[in-house]
C-alpha cells in the first residue's frame, strides 16, 4: 500500500498513508459503505452520535471494525460551544478516543461554521487533553486561531456541507496553507475527483468526502476515483506545475527542421 | 419524570442508569453507547451505581453515520 512518492500524513502522531478522509453520512446502506471504504484505501472515518435507535439494523461499528479503519467521532448538528464540547466528551466515553472533529453550526441553511462558538469549544476541548480537528471557514485569520489554541489540524470548507460546488475560494485554501504549520484537511463542497485534485494541488494535506462519494450514483467507483484524485493532486503539487503562460511554447524543438519549399512563410 | 432519550418514562428516583440503558434495549455490556445525565457525562463504570433523580433527563447515545 505505500507509496515512496505519496509521504504519510502524520496528524497528532498518528501516521497515515492515505490522504483522504471518509465520511459515513449518506450512504444507502451499510454494505456500500463497507465497500466505499475499501475502495477509498482511507484509514479514518467519521461517525456521529445520536439518540440510540432500538430499530437499527446492523451495526456501523462492525462495519467500521472489519474495515480495519479508526473512528474520528464528529459533533455534527451542534450548534453551541457548549453541546459540541459535551458531545465530545460523550464521543471519547463512546469510542475511547480523544481524536474529535469539531463542528459547530451556526445556520442551519448554509451549515457554515459559528466562528466565535467554534472557537471556545476548541479552547475548552484542547484543554481536555482532545485531539482537536475543527470544521472551519476558508478563513485564513481563523484557522491560523484555531492552530494556535493547539488544534491538531484545521479542515476549512470549500464550499457548504453536501453542496457539491467544490473550492469557491482557492486563493483561501493556499492561503491558510500558508497561515498554518498543522495539516489542512479540505472538508466540505468536494463534488468530483477534480475538486479533490484541486485541494491537494493548492497545498491541502488531504481531503475529507463524505456526500461526493455518499450519494454518487455508484459510491464505490466515486470512492475510487477520490483516492486516485488526492493522490493525483498531492503527486502533482510535489512535481511542480508549469507555470501558465499566455502564448505557446513549442515542446517540440525548431532545431533541424526541413524546408520542402513552397510551404507558406512561416511566421517568427 | 425521568426521561430518557426524549422520551417521558415510568422510572423512579434512585434506579441507577443500567435501567435505563435496558429501556432503550441496552445493557451495560454495549459497545459504542455513551450516556449523559443532565448534560454530564456518566462513565461506563457508574452505570450501575449511579443512581437517578427523579427528573434526570437521561442521553443515551450510540455512532450514527454521519459527517
Amino acid at each position: 500500500m505505500a507509496d515512496t512518492l505519496i509521504p504519510p500524513l502524520t496528524i497528532a502522531g498518528r501516521q497515515m498513508h492515505s490522504r483522504l478522509l471518509l465520511g459515513t453520512g449518506g450512504f444507502p446502506s451499510l454494505e456500500l459503505l463497507a465497500e466505499a471504504i475499501a475502495a477509498s484505501g482511507c484509514e479514518l472515518v467519521t461517525v456521529a452520535l445520536r439518540r440510540v435507535d432500538p430499530t437499527a439494523r446492523g451495526s456501523l461499528m462492525d462495519v467500521v471494525a472489519e474495515a480495519g479503519v479508526e473512528l474520528l467521532p464528529n459533533t455534527a448538528g451542534c450548534m453551541t460551544a457548549r453541546d459540541a464540547v459535551i458531545t465530545a466528551r460523550l464521543a471519547r466515553e463512546a469510542f475511547a478516543t480523544d481524536w474529535i472533529k469539531l463542528e459547530v453550526i451556526g445556520d442551519e441553511d448554509t451549515l457554515l461554521p459559528d466562528a466565535p462558538e467554534l472557537l471556545r469549544a476548541a479552547e475548552e476541548l484542547v484543554d481536555e487533553g482532545f485531539v482537536v480537528l475543527p470544521y472551519t471557514t476558508d478563513d485564513p485569520v481563523l484557522a491560523r486561531r484555531l492552530a494556535d489554541i493547539g488544534c491538531a489540524a484545521v479542515m476549512p470548507l470549500g464550499s457548504p456541507i453536501g453542496s457539491g460546488m467544490g473550492i469557491r475560494n482557492p486563493y483561501n485554501i493556499a492561503l491558510i496553507r500558508e497561515a498554518v504549520d498543522v495539516p489542512v484537511v479540505l472538508d466540505a463542497g468536494i463534488g468530483t475527483a477534480s475538486d479533490a485534485a484541486l485541494a491537494m494541488e493548492l497545498g491541502c494535506d488531504a481531503v475529507m468526502a463524505a456526500s461526493a462519494i455518499a450519494r454518487a450514483q455508484d459510491p464505490v467507483a466515486m470512492a475510487r476515483a477520490m483516492r486516485a484524485a488526492v493522490e493525483a493532486g498531492l503527486l502533482a503539487r510535489c512535481a511542480g506545475r508549469i507555470p501558465r503562460r499566455t502564448y505557446a511554447t513549442p515542446s517540440t524543438p525548431e532545431l533541424g527542421l526541413p524546408d520542402f519549399g513552397g510551404s507558406p512563410a512561416r511566421v517568427s | 419524570m425521568i426521561v430518557v432519550n426524549g422520551e417521558d418514562s415510568d422510572m423512579r428516583a434512585g434506579e441507577p442508569v443500567a435501567a435505563a440503558l435496558a429501556r432503550v434495549g441496552l445493557d451495560v455490556r454495549a459497545r459504542g453507547v455513551a450516556v449523559a445525565v443532565d448534560g454530564e457525562v456518566v462513565p461506563r463504570a457508574a452505570w450501575e451505581t449511579f443512581a437517578l433523580d427523579g427528573d434526570a433527563r437521561v442521553e443515551v447515545l450510540s455512532a450514527m453515520q454521519g459527517g
